[in-house]
């Protein structure tokens, strides 16, 4: 054996124990299934992951959301910061919320896309994730003041009632008590009013949101002095509904200052705490501290307003409205309970918290995938994988008989290759494998035994042209060789292209193509080689099975 | 075993008729897509939402338009999916991310018996769905500059000018096969456009190199004959690759999927008009550019 040659057995040794030895990380942790995996340590499955080629979300399932941060009509140096702040607020966001691996870049000038994996409630993340985050704290008005907007409401709603002629005539028939109220005051009818907060049953609120749409509220409304038309309340509804005695869902309607007290820059802290509240020891509360500013605003007014509410209003919904108890002094923090469950009582501090971010931020691009259908994904790509190799291989075999099948074993290494190299790759963050990806694998087995096709024609040419076996396989793989790379090329040219500008599982597909086409001009062309220079080194070979 | 051995086919001797019936399947596609005001995009390209729904049991799909006219989303687009409990929706309007949930409560208030999951959901905002389509032409815009420059340096710009001609021929015939078929050009359908692109030119430039290395071999023959001969050699390559492309693309597109298929779809459709681009559209090109330079050269003399 020539020393050339025995070096490039040991390269070749070498290059398949080594890929052998980090796919099959990927292999084990892939064969898994969930119950395996609980019943191993976690620290292991950990570092098995780690080790492992990473899934796209496509696989894995999992949220991709682009958010968009609106910088139009931010003071300058506002604008400045106000990306840092938004990845702030949304990292902490997700942190609340609890999801392991998440994935938070900054893309371009005003986007941040934000990866989930495996994510169970989609619609509570987007909710807290994508939403603006308008936070103003609201004087809510007094019952006088209530009972003013109804019944200027109620004026306006039966006059354009009965010039819609929507009204039984007023001779016409005996009415009854309720029947009465309703013709006459049509809001206050429908409304209960249990404390100081009027209500009304979910059915009917769309009803409410409907007349109220009819009317001109900016005339209706009271309005600030020497300024008709611009109301000095605004009307907001309670985001949650509350059951009451007769089992049905009520929704609370509020009648808000319209003037904010603050917003919700003055928030320096919110954290969930059990037992603030002495009367009910086993709910949690929020505990809320403020700016120095802040704090002062809210010691005089709480000094001022004791008994009356306070509304959280985020993006004009009402968050909570609790009732003031005490003056707050600047420096001490505030209590915010009531019957709050776990979860909402966690909602309330994110929000909270998240009125530091003084842009609006909206969701451009949003694409889930549930864990069922990555799973299904994943076994049907395999199987595609697996059937459609299965063919090459049978095809190969019948046509290049044991010269097909060693084509065949190097597009295995092919594959081993691929898959360690996008499981070791140091690249930050790791090629994720798509269902495109897996896509271009499967299309790397098409493409990769076309180097071998390319040099087995060559040499079928040179065994025809009467060439002993030992050189038509040197002047075969000589001749195909300019051509391989060539070809190879092209097709690199246009992965490249699609790293460029891909989005997430196009990237995958690009990355694997590139993988699988650079992976192959070793396999196809190296590895081969050195089987048939093995093949004819010591015999004598007349005659080649191709 | 093998398929070809030793053949002479006179493809230059076709290539006229090659070139008419390019031409009229171009046609056809093209004056489809006229009809049908450009391709149809997906919300992608285009913006909107995208549901993908599975229930308990199997629903019509005019059940679930019933529902979602309730809502104002008469006009969505339904589409059963890989079986009867599983449909995508489709809103092509705007919409934002409270739309999507309210389209599965709605869903699941309406249908208490038979409960919706999603599976799937998509949602792209209007310009984003316009910066994809920008970076998508540019994407295929780039890719054919590059491999412009690439194969002017290795060849010459003539065989260049062939490639590039016989890739849009395959980019103009796919599309035109989409606009008929009614599929949907989204962005995997982008990645495998490119994708053939890449194998087409594969093919192309196999042949092409045997055209510069026979062009070498056989001196004093005659340019038509050079490149016939150049065809007929690797003939046989071009077929097999074709093959085993093929058998791994159908396998794609048979049991990759619902996801997958419309990218495997594409990618079947590309490797056949690949393999025949290569054959009766690039290297004839060069072959007419050829002539057309001799007989300019002869009237010069």
């Amino acid at each position: 054996m020539t020393s050339n040659l025995r070096w490039k057995v040991l390269l070749v040794l070498l290059v398949v124990v080594l890929s052998a030895w980090r796919a099959s990380y990927t292999f084990r942790y892939l064969s898994l299934s969930d119950e395996d995996k609980a019943a191993m340590p976690a620290e292991e499955v950990e570092s098995l992951e780690e080790q492992s080629l990473r899934l796209g979300l496509d696989l894995k399932g999992g949220m991709h959301l682009v958010l968009e941060v609106d910088k139009e009509g931010l003071p300058a140096d506002e604008a400045r910061d106000v990306m840092d702040r938004a990845l702030e607020v949304i990292n902490n966001r997700i942190d609340e919320f609890g999801v392991a691996e998440p994935s938070i870049q900054r893309e371009g000038e005003n986007r941040i896309l934000v990866q989930l994996p495996g994510l169970q409630d989609e619609q509570r993340a987007k909710r807290l994730i994508g939403r603006t985050a308008l936070l103003e704290f609201l004087p809510v008005e007094t019952p006088d003041v209530y009972d003013l907007v109804f019944r200027a409401i109620d004026r306006a709603l039966v006059d354009t009632m009965r010039a819609h002629g929507e009204l039984p005539d007023e001779e016409s028939a005996l009415l009854s008590e309720a029947e009465l109220a309703a013709r006459e005051r049509p809001l206050t009818a429908k409304a209960i009013v249990p404390g100081d907060i009027p209500y009304f049953a979910e059915e009917d609120v769309p009803w409410v949101r409907e007349q109220l749409a009819r009317i001109d509220l900016n005339s209706v409304l009271p309005h600030r002095e020497g300024a008709p038309g611009v109301p000095r309340v605004r009307l907001s509804w309670d985001n949650e509904t509350r059951s009451m005695q007769d089992g049905k869902e009520y929704r609370a309607f509020y009648i808000l200052d319209d003037e904010a007290l603050m917003t919700g820059s003055v928030v320096v802290s919110a954290e969930v705490r059990p037992g603030l509240d002495p009367d009910y020891p086993n709910s949690p509360g929020v505990q809320l501290r403020l700016s120095r500013s802040g704090g002062r605003t809210f010691a005089d007014y709480t000094g001022e307003h004791v008994g009356e509410y306070l509304a959280l209003v985020l993006d004009g919904t009402v968050q909570s409205a609790p009732v003031i108890r005490d003056r707050i002094p600047a420096g001490t923090p505030a209590s915010i309970t009531g019957t709050f469950s776990d979860e909402q009582a966690k909602d309330l501090a994110i929000v909270l918290r998240a009125g530091r971010l003084p842009a609006p931020m909206t969701v451009v691009e949003e694409r889930t995938v549930g864990p069922s259908l990555g799973r299904d994904s994943i076994t049907l790509g395999v199987r595609a994988m697996l059937i459609g190799g299965l063919l090459v291989v049978l095809f190969m075999a019948v046509y290049y008989r044991a010269s097909g099948l060693v084509a065949v074993g190097a597009l295995a290494i092919n594959i081993l290759v691929v898959v360690a190299l996008m499981s070791t790759l140091p690249v930050s963050p790791k090629p994720a494998l798509t269902l495109p990806g897996l896509a271009g694998i499967i299309l790397t087995i098409g493409m990769a035994v076309d180097a071998n096709v390319l040099i087995f024609e060559r040499i079928r040419e040179e065994l025809r042209n009467q060439k002993t076996v030992r050189a038509a396989i040197r002047d075969g793989y000589e001749r195909a060789f300019t051509t391989i790379l060539d070809a190879n090329v092209t097709t690199l040219i246009a992965a490249a292209v699609l790293l460029q500008f891909g989005t997430g599982p196009v990237k995958g597909f690009a990355v694997t193509l590139s993988l699988g086409i650079l992976a192959s001009m070793f396999t196809a062309i190296v590895a081969t080689r050195v089987v048939f220079d093995l093949f004819t080194l010591s015999r004598n070979v007349k005659r080649l099975s191709i | 075993m093998e398929f070809v051995k030793d053949t002479h086919i006179n493809f230059l001797g076709h290539r006229r008729a090659a070139f008419i019936f390019s031409l009229i399947l171009i046609a056809v596609g093209v004056v489809s897509l006229v009809v049908q005001g450009g391709p149809k995009l997906g919300i992608d390209f285009q913006g909107g939402i995208l549901l993908q729904v599975q229930f308990d049991k199997p629903i019509e799909a005019e059940r679930i338009r019933e529902t979602l006219a309730g809502i104002g989303l008469g006009g969505a687009e339904i589409q059963h999916f890989g079986g009867d409990r599983e449909a995508i929706i489709r809103v092509s309007e705007g919409g934002d991310a409270d739309l999507t949930s309210e389209i599965v409560e709605t869903l699941n208030r309406e249908n208490p018996e038979n409960h919706a999951e999603v599976r799937r959901e998509e949602l792209v905002g209007p310009k984003v769905g316009r910066e994809l389509q920008s970076k998508a032409s540019q994407a295929i815009l780039y890719a054919l500059i590059g491999i412009l420059i690439y194969i002017s340096i290795r060849f010459e710009f003539r065989f260049a000018v062939g490639a590039v001609a016989a890739l849009v021929h395959d980019v103009l015939i796919t599309l035109g096969i989409f606009s008929l078929t009614g599929f949907e050009i989204t962005l995997s359908v982008v990645a495998a456009l490119l994708t053939i692109v890449g194998y087409s030119l594969n093919d192309t430039i196999v042949i092409y190199d045997r055209i510069r290395e026979d062009r070498r071999k056989l001196y004093g023959k005659s340019f038509v004959d050079i490149v016939n001969t150049s065809l007929n050699e690797s003939l046989s390559r071009t077929l097999v690759t074709s093959v085993t492309t093929l058998l791994v693309v159908l396998s794609l597109f048979i049991f990759g999927g619902e996801v997958i298929r419309d990218f495997a779809f594409t990618l079947m459709i590309g490797v056949v008009v690949g393999t025949y681009s290569s054959i009766y559209v690039a290297s004839p090109l060069v072959v007419e550019w050829q002539i057309a330079q001799d007989a300019r050269r002869r009237k010069k003399a």
